[in-house]
């Protein structure tokens, strides 16, 4: 179902349907490539040493035994890359280097402290074992409290925190401090109705991504190397690792495997800096790939927080005050969302008084990574919470609050600059007047509504497309799939160019073969990177049109370019397709081919309401997702039942951070439920079917009116399922997850 | 020529609490001449406005934006943008 | 070392590897005989990434020692399609959407075709529970159910 606003541009011929995407065949024969997926003649296995503590000094490390092992080829410790410290480098890149691999001190448990390369995998376990490090163990700590704590062990000597003036004397583990305000906050809250005071907390979730972290190195004798992995950026891949290796980027070239899931958390490296420097010391290729457990105790979960919201509201709806305070854990090194959080918690809303302030904190967990809309949906579930309760106070519709406030165009952000054209209000109006808002809702079944806000990003992204002998087009990215985007490519460039979508081979490049591109992620790719397709395409349009003239012998402004034909423009030629024109490329000028690289302007914000309908079993606490309705504004669907997936997966994800997902750490600082069967992610018999809206509220800005949709859907899940909860057995639930022994605990307190 | 920039609450220790600085940076100008010239007016504020990855000119946010030019009546704000996942 | 021969049936082919007696069949498939379509999601039977056919029945090969595949039937993702044709389950998660990153695809195809071949007219619970025990981040299953739902009744009107 699509909801969409006047726009001169529709009538498209290929973007907006529903084709085969060009790398199914593969996917669904088992013939794609994945990360571990290559065998390479010689290849060595990887394993890593991870430090059992969560905090800790390494006093020594002897490496000796596992080295006059038999089939060991190579053993590595953070000695073995250079100090960056001593080199000067930045702070974000010291992080880097020592989330990698431990130098002296380990920060959480799974912290890599070694690893070997052997003949077999049985072989690299052994001899992880038999290497011998001697740790002081220092006191950790594991929450936002307990690290804010005064007295509390600090994780980095002399971290001063930025952001709070007067700059304090003392470090602490708060690395920053983040501050929006507007207006006078006491006149808003004289002015409410009603004012309602909430403290939530939530726990970290991982972006559970069912391939585990994978890499392959070939190093060559001469110092080179190639590196095989599954991310969500091969430039960034090389860019870590090289700055962990100590290497010019050009010394390392990275290969793109299909990747199996990222949400985030691969943007960052793990094992690739590794396995290069273990095929450099072994001059043989290493494979390195995590085993779950691993992934789960050592790679980028999303923050756990403490979280502080008060906002006033009058009878008749409009929020006069609103007081945000955040507290996010960063892991092992500065860095959580907690910014991007805080200028997205009041974003879906016109303003004139609040205050926003937000706690990077430090704690002894891995360094978190980027988890869809990073930050967003922790805050969004606090505000949209107290939304709810306010609405819920005064007696209106929740869904009428929102358009009471709602951000619009013009809007001024919490975050500063006027809005653009957006989309909020159309999704809340197409949640309101869609059939499941009126569905009936049984005994212990409740209603939630929430709306979440995301950025989305531009960046940088290069594109280069070729003209075949036969008139079929090779577009070139550098951008991992990881949803179909080599799809989108294909759609935008077929109907750029007025030829059948089935003549068109998207391919994505590795780092020598094809221009800089910046991660597949922050909803970008089909913005950004199709943003260079099409400009490519235009180029070759020019060039077409220009080789037609010479065919014709003719002004180039004689000559238009229609449904993939060169035409005379007075009529007195056939038209020449572009095969036609391919076909001759020799003679007049060439191969045909054009590129483009670009750093992306004109991101349009995406905006999403949805509506849960829950039934809680008194009983069990259990609770049971009668009916899931998400709309949100893709600007302009290019590939609309890709779009709906996108929806319905951060929906899903959403559910799990709401219901289930947790990390549960014992009080000596170690993970205890780090399988998928203790860390539970939904599964299909959890879900119904997840109804979609596609909203298009055309980005003025962007040729096709596109707007990033992979990341904004997973920032209402968490608020609209606990306002349902809400709904179902009147208790307001401060606390994710909301999981049956939570929702018991809740009840019982009430009682 | 006018353009008024918006000073985020963490920057504003070094404008004495401004929060709405109006400038005349002249034909031509660009975010790093803005840059200079709030360095000029407030000592110390350039380095945390360079530090800032992105610019929002009239509401359209762009990275990188140290080149681009400033129209006559824009109004700027230094943004921390976040990548996303 | 000493490894044992093993022989076995996979896709249809007579088939045989080497293998240790502690190795899963999982990675005596990806090692030894070369397919990979089959992917460790994470090792304890947990995902389902790994699913096969032995003896028609769905399991996890990284619960199987290798040495048990000895005279059995083994069918994986590569076996599915036939000569130039695809199962009807390939074509309709291709027409369905039904995957975005595609490393769980190849389970659950496996799943779905072992769940279709025993009951050939599921409804959306009994495809729902059967499919529990494969895990995907990416899609929230919905278009995975309706593909499974086109496929089987397309199968129920080839039959």
């Amino acid at each position: 179902m699509t909801v969409t606003e006047d726009n001169p541009n529709t009538g498209y011929k290929w973007v907006g349907t529903h084709q085969i995407r060009p790398d199914g065949l593969d996917k669904v024969t088992g013939k794609a490539r994945f990360g571990a997926d290559l065998v390479l003649p010689g290849m060595l296995h990887g394993r890593v040493l991870r430090s059992p503590h969560a905090h800790a000094r390494i006093v020594s490390i002897d490496t000796s035994d596992a080295e006059a092992m038999e089939g060991v080829r190579a053993v590595i410790t953070g000695a073995d890359f250079p100090d960056l410290v001593e080199a000067g480098r930045s702070t974000a890149d010291i992080a880097v280097a020592a989330n990698a691999m431990a130098r002296d001190k380990v920060l959480y448990e799974g912290h890599p402290v070694a690893a070997v390369a052997a003949t077999t995998r049985e072989l690299a376990a052994a001899a992880v074992k038999a290497i011998k490090v001697t740790y002081e163990v220092l006191g950790h700590v594991l929450t936002v409290d307990e690290a804010m704590a005064d007295g509390a062990p600090l994780l980095h000597d002399g971290m001063i925190t930025n952001g709070v003036d007067p700059k304090p004397e003392t470090p602490s583990n708060v690395a920053a401090k983040t501050t929006f305000e507007r207006g006078d906050l006491d006149k808003g809250f004289a002015e409410a109705d009603m004012v309602v005071e909430r403290e939530f907390t939530t726990k970290p979730v991982h972006q559970g991504y069912i391939e585990p972290h994978a890499a392959v190195a070939d190093c060559g004798q001469d110092g080179r190397a190639t590196l095989w992995c599954s991310s969500q950026g091969h430039f960034a891949m090389r860019a870590y690792a090289c700055t962990v290796l100590g290497w010019d980027t050009g010394r390392l070239k990275v290969i793109p495997a299909e990747i199996g899931g990222g949400f985030g958390g691969k943007t960052v490296i793990y094992l690739e800096p590794l396995a290069v420097r273990l095929s450099q010391k072994a001059g043989r290729p290493v494979k390195l790939v995590m085993d779950r457990d691993e992934v789960f105790r050592a790679t980028g979960p999303t923050s756990g927080s403490r979280m502080k919201v008060k906002m006033g509201m009058t009878n008749e709806g409009r929020i006069t005050a609103a007081q945000v305070w955040l507290a996010f854990e960063a892991g092992a090194f500065p860095g959580s969302p907690v910014g991007a959080a805080s200028m997205c918690a009041l974003a879906c809303y016109d303003l004139e008084n609040f205050l926003i302030e937000g706690y990077d904190v430090v704690v002894n967990k891995p360094r978190v990574a980027a988890y869809r809309a990073p930050g967003a949906p922790i805050s969004a579930f606090a505000v949209e919470s107290v939304v709810d309760e306010l609405a819920k106070g005064i007696g209106m519709d929740p869904i009428d609050v929102r358009l009471a406030n709602a951000a619009k165009e013009g809007t001024q952000a919490p975050y500063g600059p006027k809005m653009p054209r957006v989309g909020l209000i159309e999704t809340l109006e197409a949640i309101k007047n869609h059939p499941n808002y009126q569905a009936e809702l049984g005994p212990n079944q409740g209603r939630g509504v929430a709306c979440g806000f995301w950025f989305n990003a531009g960046m940088n992204s290069s594109a280069t497309v070729h003209v075949n002998e036969d008139g079929t087009v090779t577009v070139v990215t550098g951008s991992p799939d990881i949803g179909g985007s080599r799809q989108s490519m294909a759609l935008m460039a077929a109907e750029t160019l007025g030829i059948a979508y089935d003549r068109i081979r998207p391919v994505v490049a590795d780092t020598e073969t094809v221009g800089f591109n910046d991660v597949t992620g922050g909803s970008r790719v089909t913005l950004a990177t199709g943003a260079a397709v099409v400009e490519s395409c235009e180029k070759v349009i020019e060039s077409l049109r220009e080789r037609a003239a010479k065919t014709w012998d003719c002004e180039v402004d004689e000559v238009e370019w229609v449904d993939g034909q060169a035409q005379r423009s007075d009529g007195s030629q056939p038209p020449l397709s572009l095969g036609d024109l391919a076909s001759k490329a020799g003679r007049t000028g060439g191969p045909i081919s054009a590129n483009a690289s670009l750093n992306a302007r004109g991101v349009g914000a995406g905006y999403s309401t949805q509506m849960a309908d829950i039934e809680v079993d008194p009983e069990t606490g259990v609770s049971r997702i009668v009916r899931y309705t998400t709309a949100q504004d893709a600007g302009r669907a290019i590939s609309p039942q890709y779009v709906e997936g996108q929806f319905q997966g951060g929906v899903a994800q959403g559910i799990g951070w709401a219901l289930n997902e947790e990390y549960v750490h014992g009080t000596d600082g170690r993970m205890q439920n780090q399988s998928f069967l203790d860390y539970r992610i939904p599964v299909a018999s959890d879900l119904p079917m997840i109804d979609t809206v596609i909203v298009e509220v055309p980005n003025p800005a962007h040729p096709y009116g596109v707007r990033g949709v992979g990341e904004v859907g997973i920032v209402p899940p968490m608020a609209a399922v606990a306002n349902a909860i809400n709904g179902a057995i009147g208790v307001r639930m401060e606390a994710l997850p909301m999981s049956p022994p939570s929702i018991l605990a809740a009840v019982n307190d009430q009682s | 020529m006018t353009v008024r920039v918006h000073l985020a609450s963490a920057l504003r220790g070094f404008s004495s609490g401004e929060a709405d600085v109006e400038l005349d940076p002249g034909d031509g100008a660009t975010v790093q001449r803005l840059i200079r010239m709030l360095d000029e007016r407030f000592p110390g504020i350039g380095e945390p406005l360079r530090q800032a990855s992105s610019v929002a000119i009239d509401g359209e946010i762009i990275a990188d934006a140290q080149y681009e030019s400033v129209p006559d009546g824009a109004e700027v704000h230094f943004l921390d943008m976040h990548q996303g996942g | 070392m000493s490894r044992r021969h093993v022989n076995c049936t996979i896709n249809g082919d007579s088939a045989d590897f080497l293998t240790e007696d502690f190795t899963t069949l999982l990675n005596a498939l990806r090692d030894e005989v070369g397919l990979m379509g089959a992917k460790e999601g994470c090792g304890t039977g947990d995902c389902g990434a790994c699913s096969v056919l032995m003896d028609g029945h769905v399991t996890c090969a990284c619960l199987i020692f290798a040495p048990e595949a000895e005279g059995r039937t083994i069918v994986t993702v590569e076996g599915l399609a036939d000569h130039t044709e695809l199962h009807p389950l390939q074509q309709a998660f291709l027409e369905n959407a039904a995957l975005q990153c595609g490393i769980c695809t190849p389970g659950f195809l496996v799943a779905a075709k072992a769940l279709l071949d025993r009951n050939p007219d599921p409804t959306e619970t009994e495809i729902r529970y059967a499919l529990a025990g494969n895990l995907c981040r990416c899609t929230g299953y919905d278009k995975i159910i309706r593909a499974v739902q086109d496929a089987a009744e397309q199968l129920r009107a080839n039959a």
